[in-house]
Order: C-alpha cells, then sequence, then structure tokens
C-alpha cells in the first residue's frame, strides 16, 4: 500500500499480497473482490448452481445419480462452475439438543411450557447467542450457555445425533494461483478486481492449469477442448452486478463483496458461532499467510476441510518454481558433465 | 424420525457400506513414521476424510501415449545431441549421423505428440504468444522452438554433407540445448499440485538427465557400428546409475507421495524400467558390447527401459491424483508439525 507500482518480488509467487491486482498491472484497480461461503446457513437449494449455468450458458454435463448423498454434481469442472456438497454426519451441529425421539417425554406439556422458559426455545433450534444473538435465535436473549433443556434430556447412545453439511464450492481466485502461473499462452490471466479469468479465444487447450490447481477447479472440455472455470462473473462485475450466484443464493449464503470487507464480516461472524455454541466453525482460505496467499473466494466450515472435498493446506505449486529450475539447471549441467566424461579417453 | 430404526433386516436407512463416513466419526489417525517406505505395496496404514473418497484434484487430462511418450522423446533428443556434438568432436562420424538423425527425429516426433495432445491443435502458435518464466510448458515451448530447427539443420547438413560449418555450429548450439530439453520436461511434470510428481521436484530433473542419457545411448548402440560406441556404452552406464540411484533417493524422500510409484501399472512400469536399463547398460558395457548382436538388444532394451520410466513416472503421478489421501495425508501431516514447531501445546491454527 506504501510501495509505489514497484512489485515485491518475494510476493509474485507466494505469500501475502496485498495489491494482488496492482502486481498484475492495475495502476488504478478497484477493491478485490471475492466472495465469502458462509456454509453454515446454507441449505443445499443448488439455486447457485443453476444460476451459474443460466447466466454463463454453460452446457449440461450429464445427468446422473451419483446414490451416494442429495449431491449429483459431485465436484467442480469444466461445466460446473458452483457445487454444492452434501454431508450428512452423526455428530451434533453446536449447541442444540441431540435427540428427537424420547418417548418418556410428556409432549403436551412441554408444549406448554414452550417459549416460557429459555431452556426451551423450540425444537431442533440452536442456543442463541449471549447478549447479542444470533440469526438462528434472535429477540430472545437467555443468559449464556443454557443449561440443556428439558425436552430432550440425553440422547440415547448419540444414535440420533446428526447433521447435515451444506456448501456450495466454488473457484478460490487464489491470491497466487497456480493455473495462471502456469498458463503458456496467457489465456488465463488477473482481471482489475483481482480474480482469474480464462480468455476463451485464446486458450489451446494444453490442459497445464488442470493438474496444476491444487483445489481440482479448472477442467478441460472433453468436446470443446478449452479449459472452463468460474470467472467471478467478470462480464456482470465490469457493469457492477453482483455474480449470478451470489444473486441467487436465497440464505445469502453466498456473499459477494470487497474482499476486505469480506474478511471482517468472516471473522464476525466465526465469532458469533463460537460463542453460540458451535465449536466446529472455522475459516477456509480466509489467511492471507497460507500456501497460495488466501483465496479471493473463501468458505466458513463447520468442519474440516477435506470433509468438504477441500485440500487441508494447499500450496500454490509454483512456489517452489524457483527451486525446480535450480535442480533442473543442475541436473542438465549433470548430463553434460556425464556426456563429456563418455567420450574422455579412459587414463592409462 | 421418533420411532425405532431397528428392524429385522438391521437399521433401517443404514446400507451396509454405504455409510459415508466424515468428521470426526471418519477418525484421523496419524500416519506412523516407518522405515523402508517405498520398497512394498503397503496396506494404507491412515484413515483420513474425504468426500465420499472423491479426489480433491483434477487429473491431468494428458493422454498418456503423448505426454509421457513427449517425455521419453524429449530425453532422448537431448542426450542424443550431446552424443552427436562429442562424436563430431572425436571424429566418429558414424555415431555423430546416428545421433543427430536421433536427435531431429525424436524432438520432431516429441513436438507432433505435443500438438496432438492439445484440445486445440490448430492454435498450438499460442504457445509463442508469450514468455512466461513461471510456466515451465511456456519455457519448454520456445527451448524447442529454438532447439528443434537446430536438430533438424545439424542433420540436414550432415545427411547433405554441405555447409559444413552451419552444420558444426548447429550441431554444437543444440548440445548446450540438449541437457535442458532432457531436464525441463522434470519440471513441467512437477510443477503441478499432482503429489507423486511435485513431491520428487528435487529428483526428478536427474532422474530423467539420467533416462535420456540411457535412451540416447541405446539408440547408438542399436544405430551405430560397434567400433565407434565406445562413448555410449560410457554414457549408457552412467546414466543408468544416474537414473537408478536419484529415482531411489526421490522415493525414499517423498514419503507417502512415494507409495503410487509402488502400485498398479506404475509399479509394473518402473520395475521394468529399471530390469531393463540396468541388464541394458550391463550388456551394453560389458565385453559382448562390442558383438553387433549383443550392443542391438542392449539398445533396444535401454531404449524400452527409458521409455518405461516415463510412462511410469506419468501413471504414478495419475493415480497419486486420483487418489485424495495423497493430497490430504501430506497435507495434515504438514499443519502438524507447524503446529508442533510453531506453539508447542498450543492450539492448531485455524485452518
Amino acid at each position: 500500500m506504501t510501495d509505489n507500482t514497484e512489485v515485491p518480488g518475494a510476493n509474485r509467487l507466494s505469500g501475502p499480497q496485498p495489491e494482488v491486482a496492482r502486481a498484475a498491472g492495475y495502476p488504478d484497480a478497484p477493491p478485490r473482490m471475492g466472495f465469502f461461503t458462509d456454509t453454515s446457513v446454507c441449505i443445499g437449494c443448488k439455486a447457485c448452481e443453476v444460476a451459474c449455468k443460466e447466466w454463463n450458458a454453460i452446457p449440461e454435463d450429464g445427468l446422473e445419480l451419483t446414490g451416494m448423498s442429495y449431491d449429483n454434481t459431485q465436484g467442480l469442472g469444466a461445466d460446473t462452475w458452483r457445487h454444492v456438497a452434501f454431508i450428512e454426519q452423526r455428530k451434533p451441529l453446536g449447541g442444540q439438543e441431540p435427540g428427537v425421539g424420547h418417548e418418556a417425554v410428556d409432549v403436551f406439556a412441554a408444549a406448554g411450557a414452550l417459549g416460557t422458559s429459555p431452556s426451551s426455545p423450540g425444537p431442533g433450534a440452536t442456543a442463541p447467542a449471549p447478549g447479542g444473538g444470533s440469526a438462528a435465535a434472535p429477540g430472545d436473549g437467555p443468559p449464556a450457555a443454557a443449561p440443556a433443556g428439558e425436552i430432550s434430556p440425553v440422547a440415547p447412545e448419540g444414535r440420533t445425533e446428526l447433521r447435515w453439511l451444506m456448501s456450495s464450492d466454488v473457484c478460490k481466485h487464489c491470491t497466487h494461483a497456480a493455473c495462471l502461473d502456469v498458463c503458456p499462452t496467457g489465456s488465463l490471466f488477473r482481471t482489475e478486481f483481482g480474480t482469474v479469468v480464462v480468455q476463451e479465444d485464446i486458450c489451446n487447450g494444453c490442459g497445464y492449469c488442470v493438474p496444476a490447481c491444487p483445489y481440482g477447479v479448472i477442467d478441460q472440455r472433453p468436446d470443446d477442448g478449452r479449459v472452463w472455470k468460474c470467472t467471478l462473473c467478470y462480464d456482470r462485475l465490469g457493469v457492477g452486478m453482483e455474480p449470478a450466484c451470489a444473486k441467487a443464493c436465497p440464505t445469502d449464503s453466498i456473499q459477494f463483496g470487497p474482499l476486505d470487507e469480506l474478511r471482517e464480516r468472516a471473522a464476525d461472524r466465526v465469532a458469533r458461532l463460537h460463542s453460540a455454541g458451535v465449536a466446529d466453525a472455522r475459516l477456509y482460505g480466509a489467511d492471507p499467510g497460507d500456501g497460495v496467499g488466501g483465496d479471493g473466494a473463501f468458505f466458513l466450515l463447520l468442519d474440516e476441510p477435506e470433509v468438504y472435498g477441500l485440500p487441508p493446506d494447499p500450496v500454490v505449486t509454483t512456489r517452489d518454481l524457483p527451486a525446480m529450475w535450480r535442480h533442473a539447471a543442475t541436473a542438465a549441467a549433470s548430463l553434460a558433465a556425464l556426456a563429456v566424461v563418455s567420450f574422455a579417453r579412459r587414463p592409462r | 424420525m421418533s420411532g425405532s430404526d431397528v428392524t429385522r433386516d438391521g437399521v433401517e436407512g443404514a446400507r451396509p457400506g454405504r455409510d459415508a463416513l466424515t468428521g470426526a466419526h471418519a477418525g484421523r489417525r496419524r500416519r506412523r513414521r516407518g522405515r523402508g517406505r517405498g520398497e512394498r505395496a503397503m496396506v494404507p496404514d491412515a484413515e483420513f476424510s474425504s468426500y465420499y473418497g472423491k479426489p480433491i484434484l483434477n487429473k491431468p487430462t494428458w493422454k498418456p501415449l503423448d505426454i509421457a511418450g513427449y517425455l521419453y522423446l524429449g530425453g532422448l533428443a537431448g542426450a542424443s545431441s550431446l552424443l552427436a556434438a562429442g562424436a563430431h568432436a572425436t571424429a566418429r562420424p558414424a555415431l555423430a549421423r546416428t545421433a543427430g538423425l536421433g536427435a531431429a527425429g525424436a524432438v520432431s516426433l516429441s513436438l507432433a505428440a505435443l500438438v496432438h495432445d492439445l484440445g486445440r491443435p490448430g492454435r498450438f502458435l499460442n504457445m509463442l504468444r508469450v514468455f512466461k518464466p513461471t510456466s515451465p510448458m511456456s519455457v519448454g515451448s520456445w527451448l524447442l522452438a529454438g532447439y528443434a530447427p537446430l536438430t533438424v539443420v545439424a542433420a540436414a547438413t550432415d545427411v547433405a554433407g554441405r555447409y559444413r560449418p552451419l552444420g558444426t555450429a548447429a550441431t554444437v548450439s543444440a548440445a548446450v540445448l540438449g541437457p535442458a530439453v532432457a531436464t525441463y520436461t522434470a519440471v513441467l511434470v512437477a510443477d503441478t499440485a499432482v503429489p507423486s510428481w511435485h513431491e520428487g521436484h528435487r529428483e526428478l530433473p536427474y532422474v530423467f538427465a539420467g533416462s535420456g542419457a540411457t535412451a540416447a545411448a541405446g539408440l547408438a548402440l542399436v544405430c551405430a557400428p560397434a567400433g565407434q560406441t565406445g562413448p555410449a556404452r560410457r554414457m549408457a552406464v552412467l546414466g543408468a546409475l544416474l537414473e537408478l540411484g536419484s529415482f531411489r533417493l526421490m522415493k525414499r524422500r517423498m514419503g507417502l507421495a512415494a507409495e503410487p510409484f509402488e502400485n498398479g501399472r506404475a509399479r509394473t512400469l518402473l520395475r521394468a524400467a529399471e530390469t531393463l536399463t540396468s541388464v541394458g547398460a550391463a550388456l551394453g558395457a560389458g565385453p559382448g558390447g562390442r558383438n553387433r548382436a549383443v550392443a542391438a538388444i542392449a539398445g533396444a532394451a535401454l531404449l524400452t527401459g527409458s521409455a518405461a520410466l516415463r510412462f511410469g513416472v506419468f501413471h504414478a503421478g495419475i493415480a497419486s491424483a486420483e487418489d485424495p489421501k495423497y493430497t490430504v495425508l501430506p497435507q495434515r501431516e504438514r499443519l502438524a508439525a507447524a503446529a508442533r514447531s510453531q506453539e508447542p501445546g498450543g492450539a492448531p491454527p485455524a485452518s
């Protein structure tokens, strides 16, 4: 920020880079834009998938029933730029009272007491946040750490504890994007918004970006030969509109905006969830010090990243590229030396 | 949900073997550090979470014959240029011609394979649209754009017997670029998120350098008269030592990412590569190497062994991208190590 347009070389391949668009050659770049996907409010409706397909005119890529879950999309690819993951776990979400089958409970008596006691906020509700209240239970301000309610005292052997995790995955628009780094044609480029976009009229389908991506986002469209991925709706951003998926999201699980603002909002949201008893809540891809310099599209997750099919500690492969070139140069020199030795006359 | 879900046939809704084990219920037992890793195909000794076992990475879309073939031909061409220049300098005309033609032929074939693998072959010239040091494929394209014409000029002037000074200059220049052509392909595959390629980025250039040398020596042994193949026979031995030695070192240092080299098709190919290269080098360097037939057999073994190595490395990479284990476990270990070193006894970092 205090720097002029000169780019610190250390930040070219890895590490924090606060001015990613300026570093890419936009002197008057607008603020970096991105997504904050708050999976704690995702309802798995897949409106984002549909909106993305509609707006970007992405072809159909197979109607398949996986049989593994409600997720029949399976993963990101050339023709899937938003993918809603669906996970079922035998685990409580957070402070909610686990267990729903309780034959011994007099439900009529309990219903009569509903709402009169802070420990009986209603079936299935998460424990309300102390003080400020949360989106789950606004209005009533019970004391912190409400005791387990009378409705469901114990879950028998934890057998009925259950939660569904839903998360809308997308291209991360990395600060240090391996796909962009390795693209030999310059088809992949950094936009003024700090996002990463494929120029479809340049891509010659070499496919190098596909294995370079540490998240498994970009892929080749077989009949077309070129690679495709989320553009963060570059066309919509250009005219001041928000991306189609964020626009379509009915719960604001997908939030679009300046990255700095989103990061603040996300930190606030995690703190709120933690105080509400959702200890699993954590941010993913929000740290500018991580292996890809932070994601332009980051997430609030309720379990380990790999549960959602995300790598736990992705590193941009080009971080090691200087070392690779050095090793290749030494190996080339060794090969040349090997040849010289082969031609040298043997010692007498 | 309130009724009992236990029925005569077991728990209702539970389909045996189809439970998605996720989160804490899947367990995250840490892999134990063990010695002797990499020599046997092991039973996976660590559990980890994944999204229904689906791969995290998108596997390379490269066609094996095109790209593994390209890796092989690049090595053959690059090392052949060295042989050609050496033979030129030491007055071994038949060896020079064999190696020179081999380099020109191999690099032409490899270019054809590269273009064939493109999703849009008609746009292959876009490779030369920019020069990007961060893209090994861009660097390689420029390298080949300089190298391939040199080998063709060198071979053409040699065969035609005219423009000798031009031919000499081209031979020398090709020999300067040749080692880079042979080794940059290791950077090409290592500069990806594919675990079994990336984790070998330190040693893979040496493996490819050695493998290129054995291939070039093999070609010379097959085609050149025995009287001039002395340097090729020595190159076969040195190349085999470099290739097999650095490959072993690489596997030892790679940890879990070495496992795909010991499984399935990659294992078969790499075992074959090791055997063929060792046998070829031993046969070629031994007293029988001056016999035309023995030299031809040794050369064929070396050529095949080098190809098997590239295909084995290629397939191991694909296998490592297809299994989330190789993505998740090393990264988990890295996180755990970082947490241990930074704040002993502290809380793990927030992802």
